[in-house]
């Protein structure tokens, strides 16, 4: 036992006096959640558009008012033809363009009928979905307002409530997903290159030969990235309550000790890569360029499961990152506890020692 | 007269912080000699290397290398020394003729001239059947005698060594050092570090630092019959001990 | 210059000979391109969806038929109790629950107003957005057929006036989101594999030994980053030109604008991606330390490159920020060059700043090279 704690201590030296790497393990999670809180955002604001009013008449300009004193837009230009549109989509000064027909106000009035075109620069498709989709709310409401007169029959009112994030804050969709992508792209790179470093140094074998049972090694090597990794999750989990009013609605025991299984879970899979990586090099490439594009897209991070075609919707369930992100939500935002989260914990536990007992079978053959 | 001496060394320096490696050093190497570099571990030798090889910048004091002084002219000192260092620095993931081709190229040399260097040096070390296996899959003997053979491409006129028998067995040790001799013959001068206290024997002059200093300079025959002692070995247990 | 040559010549043979390293460079990216940017879409679609029908009329089920009928929404099941329905989305069993209140055509038939209640998951902001558009979309149309339904025979002084919006998609008419981001994943891949490599290369040498043995050859530092980097250089082309062919083939991406334009402007992203990894390269020990130095700048470039999410959404402070983000400018270029056809005279603003950046980071990288320490 006291060899164990021997050979712990050795691994916290290492760690403690690589400053460089110590300050990334620790700034970056800071780093990350500082910015997704504050600075990346789904949600569109201040859109550059431009105005192409063929009437320039007082219907219009009140429209067009609306249109500036919304937060979404940001009226950059006022163009007088179709021709400068194309341009000005090209050198990207602009997303969309309201286009207004001749004649509006007379067609509105006699007519009953006036029309406006909404040209969005749809090779972002999200932003030119979401520009037509507000300007049209901002359009019917406008509409509804200058037909309060008539009165208008047979209304269905939809009330709406936003659950468990009424502000439609988007941090807490991202949070989660932070906490998750760092906790498992650090542990899953930290142990793999531990162990591979070793390796190729040649002192691996010297502890091979110790009285340490290779067992014990492993777990010696991984301990103390559980602890600089639980700081890490402490870390992210305070910032986000003070400084994003980010509730936890559930059981804080409940969502540290899950938060120790998904750590336990990133820090196996760091032991599988380092038992098939030969070197350092490897090591580092595989968990970055092989996890961490697939952990950022494919865990419901930031694009929606459901809205993934059905083989990358099955693929997804193979991540674990995937039924953490599920475990978070649940427990910090909805609220529940172990009795609704017991599936995801389960998967979270198979997978784990999965990781483990395939790790050891391999560690085992090399040994004989 | 003095002639005109390979290696020139006055008052050279190198601090750490507060921690002095090398402690004003001075000394000469003529051209043509075997000169031995000795000192236990962590007396100086290898950080005295680098200075006048060129990749260590000295905190004060001169040297001048093959007529070329380490600090105004560092590049045409590396032009004229070839170099060995104490890690094996030959790439283990390229072949023999892959790692001669490579450094001989950097040297500036023709591909001609680099043809006809690798046949010679195949044939000079018996290495046929292994020219183009990885260098990483020879034995630590036979790739020392490729980084020393690779140290020679460029003709240097001055060729340093640092350590250059570590960990290889005593037969291979004595190949080695004739072929240290061979180039010697051919008026190459060479600086050899070492702590083998025997290899001393084989020098034609020798130095040994300890704690920075050059606490002795002479031919191993001179040290020997000074401290009255029959081995450069006990040579140096003397001088260690004397400075406890 | 033949000394560059014989630099290049090593490298090459070194990657070749990496087994290991191979298929992650090589076939990892593009594996991860085929399959991720099947994964990158904002489209909202499938949502759970339930309800709770406490009129159990012919309007009612009229209404959640409109839903069924939609693909945007799954229906799934129908609750007997909001409680039980409130049950279900905390299991995260459904998204959007519709509860359609006791009276609800008689309430509309009668009083000409009626009120629906609903509840959205709002955990996503961004989502929830675009389902309750969806949901308002819906709800409104059925209003729109009610009233028709009902006020039949009404006197047309009093129709409402309409503002008809018709919306057209420029250069991605069926807002196809593969077409947003396969040039943005091909730039993360390229980018991610040229960095890392380059990071890790002269320090890799250093940890072994062999930078030192180069150290006191006479060769002069740009020779030797010229050809350290030369081969990363090319690795990025190649990958990128394969992508580029399997995002025509596989995803039918347009690619409008001059391919000549786009490789110049990426010989030139490639030298500031090259120039950063070499310059960290020079001031790290070990390879670990890079590594984990050039990962956390890649991140934030990523996050902040307007790849994932609008820069025009992010504060002043932060869109100031992505001025010194190559990443960014590459994502505009290629976006405005492959599917607007975007020229030169479109482009230089975006053009000049990455030139300038790979002249400043491969200065600095090759000043902060020391050959002698």
């Amino acid at each position: 036992m006291k060899r164990f704690i021997g050979f712990i201590k050795k691994e916290f030296y290492h760690i403690f006096r690589d400053r460089r790497s110590l300050f990334i393990l620790f700034g970056m999670p800071i780093a990350q959640v500082l910015l997704f809180g504050f600075a990346i955002t789904n949600e569109i604001n201040n859109v550059d558009i431009a105005i192409l009013d063929h009437s320039k008449d007082a219907t219009t300009k009140e429209i067009i008012n609306k249109i500036a004193a919304s937060k979404y837009f940001s009226i950059k230009q006022f163009i007088d033809n179709e021709a400068t549109i194309e341009t000005a989509f090209k050198k990207g000064q602009i997303k969309a363009v309201l286009n207004f027909e001749k004649d509006f106000s007379k067609k509105l009035v006699i007519g009953k009928k006036a029309t406006i075109q909404i040209l969005t620069d749809a090779t972002d498709p999200n932003t030119a979905n979401t520009i037509s989709n507000y300007s049209s709310s901002i359009l019917k409401n406008y509409q509804q307002g200058i037909n309060k007169n008539i009165e208008l029959s047979y209304q269905i009112v939809p009330k709406t409530r936003l659950a468990y994030n009424p502000e439609l804050k988007s941090v807490f969709m991202f949070v989660p997903g932070v906490m998750t992508v760092i906790l498992m792209l650090v542990s899953a790179m930290m142990t793999s290159i531990s162990i591979t470093r070793e390796k190729e140094l040649g002192t691996m074998e010297i502890l091979l030969v110790s009285p340490l049972k290779p067992f014990l090694v492993i777990i010696g090597k991984v301990v103390p990235y559980i602890f600089l990794s639980v700081i890490n999750a402490v870390v992210i989990i305070v910032l986000s309550i003070f400084v994003f009013q980010m509730p936890v609605q559930g059981s804080m025991f409940l969502l540290g000790a899950e938060s120790i299984l998904f750590i336990i879970n990133a820090l196996s899979l760091g032991i599988l890569i380092s038992t098939i990586a030969a070197t350092q090099q490897t090591a580092m490439m595989v968990s970055l360029m092989g996890l961490m594009l697939p952990v950022i897209l494919l865990s419901g991070f930031i694009f929606p499961i459901s809205s993934m075609p059905v083989v990358l919707q099955v693929i997804s369930n193979i991540i674990p990152a995937k039924w953490f992100i599920i475990i978070l939500k649940g427990i910090m935002l909805k609220g529940v506890g172990l009795a609704y989260l017991w599936k995801e914990t389960l998967i979270l536990l198979v997978m784990t020692s999965f990781f483990i007992g395939l790790s050891v079978k391999k560690y085992k053959i090399r040994l004989e | 007269m003095k002639k005109e001496n390979a290696i020139q060394v006055e008052n050279l320096t190198k601090m750490f912080g507060d921690f002095t490696a090398v402690n004003s050093i001075s000394f000469e190497v003529g051209k043509g000699e075997v000169f031995g570099f000795l000192g236990a571990n962590g007396a100086g030798k290898t950080t005295a290397m680098k200075m006048l090889i060129g990749i260590l910048k000295p905190t004060s004091g001169s040297a001048q290398v093959a007529g070329f002084d380490i600090k105004s002219n560092v590049e045409d000192v590396k032009k004229s020394i070839g170099y060995m260092s104490q890690r094996f620095s030959l790439y283990n993931d390229l072949t023999i003729k892959e790692n001669i081709t490579f450094f001989g190229g950097i040297y500036g040399l023709k591909k001609s001239v680099i043809k006809e260097k690798t046949q010679i040096l195949i044939n000079e070390l018996g290495l046929h059947n292994e020219a183009n296996k990885l260098v990483g899959a020879l034995p630590l003997g036979w790739k020392q005698k490729v980084a020393f053979s690779v140290s020679l491409l460029h003709n240097p006129q001055i060729i340093f060594l640092d350590e250059p028998t570590g960990g290889v067995d005593p037969i291979t040790r004595r190949q080695f050092w004739e072929m240290i001799y061979r180039e010697a013959h051919k008026g190459k001068t060479i600086f050899v570090t070492t702590h083998y206290m025997d290899e001393a024997e084989y020098c034609d002059r020798v130095s040994i630092m300890v704690e920075g200093r050059i606490e002795a300079l002479n031919t191993p025959k001179n040290l020997k019959s000074h401290y009255k002692v029959d081995s450069m070995n006990q040579v140096f247990l003397k001088l260690a001990r004397n400075i406890e | 210059m033949n000394i560059i040559r014989y630099i290049v010549q090593k490298e090459f043979r070194q990657i070749f000979r990496n087994k290991a390293m191979l298929p992650i460079i090589f076939v990892l990216p593009l594996v991860q391109l085929i399959i991720l940017s099947n994964a990158a879409t904002f489209e909202v679609k499938n949502i759970k969806f339930g309800y709770i029908d406490n009129d159990k009329t012919s309007f009612s089920r009229e209404l959640i038929e409109k839903f069924d009928a939609s693909t945007y929404f799954n229906v799934l099941t129908d609750f007997p109790s909001a409680k039980i329905a409130s049950s279900a989305m905390l299991k995260g069993k459904v998204d959007v629950v519709l509860e359609i209140p006791k009276y609800f055509e008689r309430n509309l038939v009668k009083d000409k107003k009626t009120d629906l209640s609903l509840t959205i998951n709002a955990i996503d902001g961004a989502t929830a957005g675009v389902e309750n558009v969806y949901i308002n979309q819906i709800v409104q149309q059925y209003n729109k057929k009610a009233q028709v339904e009902l006020m039949m025979g009404g006197n047309p002084e009093f129709r409402p006036q309409s503002i008809e919006t018709i919306p057209l998609f420029w250069y991605n008419e069926t807002l196809n989101y593969k077409t947003f981001m396969v040039p943005g994943i091909l730039v993360l891949l390229v980018t991610m594999i040229t960095l890392f490599l380059s990071g890790m290369n002269v320090v890799r040498e250093k940890e072994i030994g062999t930078l030192e043995q180069i150290n006191v050859t006479p060769i002069k530092k740009h020779h030797f980053i010229i050809g350290k980097l030369f081969p990363f250089l090319i690795l990025g082309i190649v990958l990128l030109t394969v992508g580029l062919i399997i995002a025509k083939l596989l995803f039918s991406i347009p690619i409008v604008g001059s391919i000549g334009l786009m490789y110049g402007y990426t010989v030139v992203y490639i030298l500031v991606i090259l120039g950063i990894g070499l310059f960290i390269s020079n001031y790290t020990d070990t390879q670990q330390q890079a590594m984990f130095i050039a990962w956390f700048f890649m991140v934030i470039f990523i996050l902040m490159s307007g790849l994932f999410t609008p820069i025009e959404s992010m504060p002043e402070w932060a869109q100031v920020l992505t001025e010194f983000n190559p990443i960014k400018y590459f994502v505009q270029v290629m976006r405005m060059v492959m599917l607007k056809g975007a020229g030169l005279s479109d482009i230089y603003p975006q053009f000049l700043k990455t030139l300038a950046y790979a002249l400043i980071m491969n200065g600095l990288a090759v000043m902060s090279y020391k050959k002698l320490t």
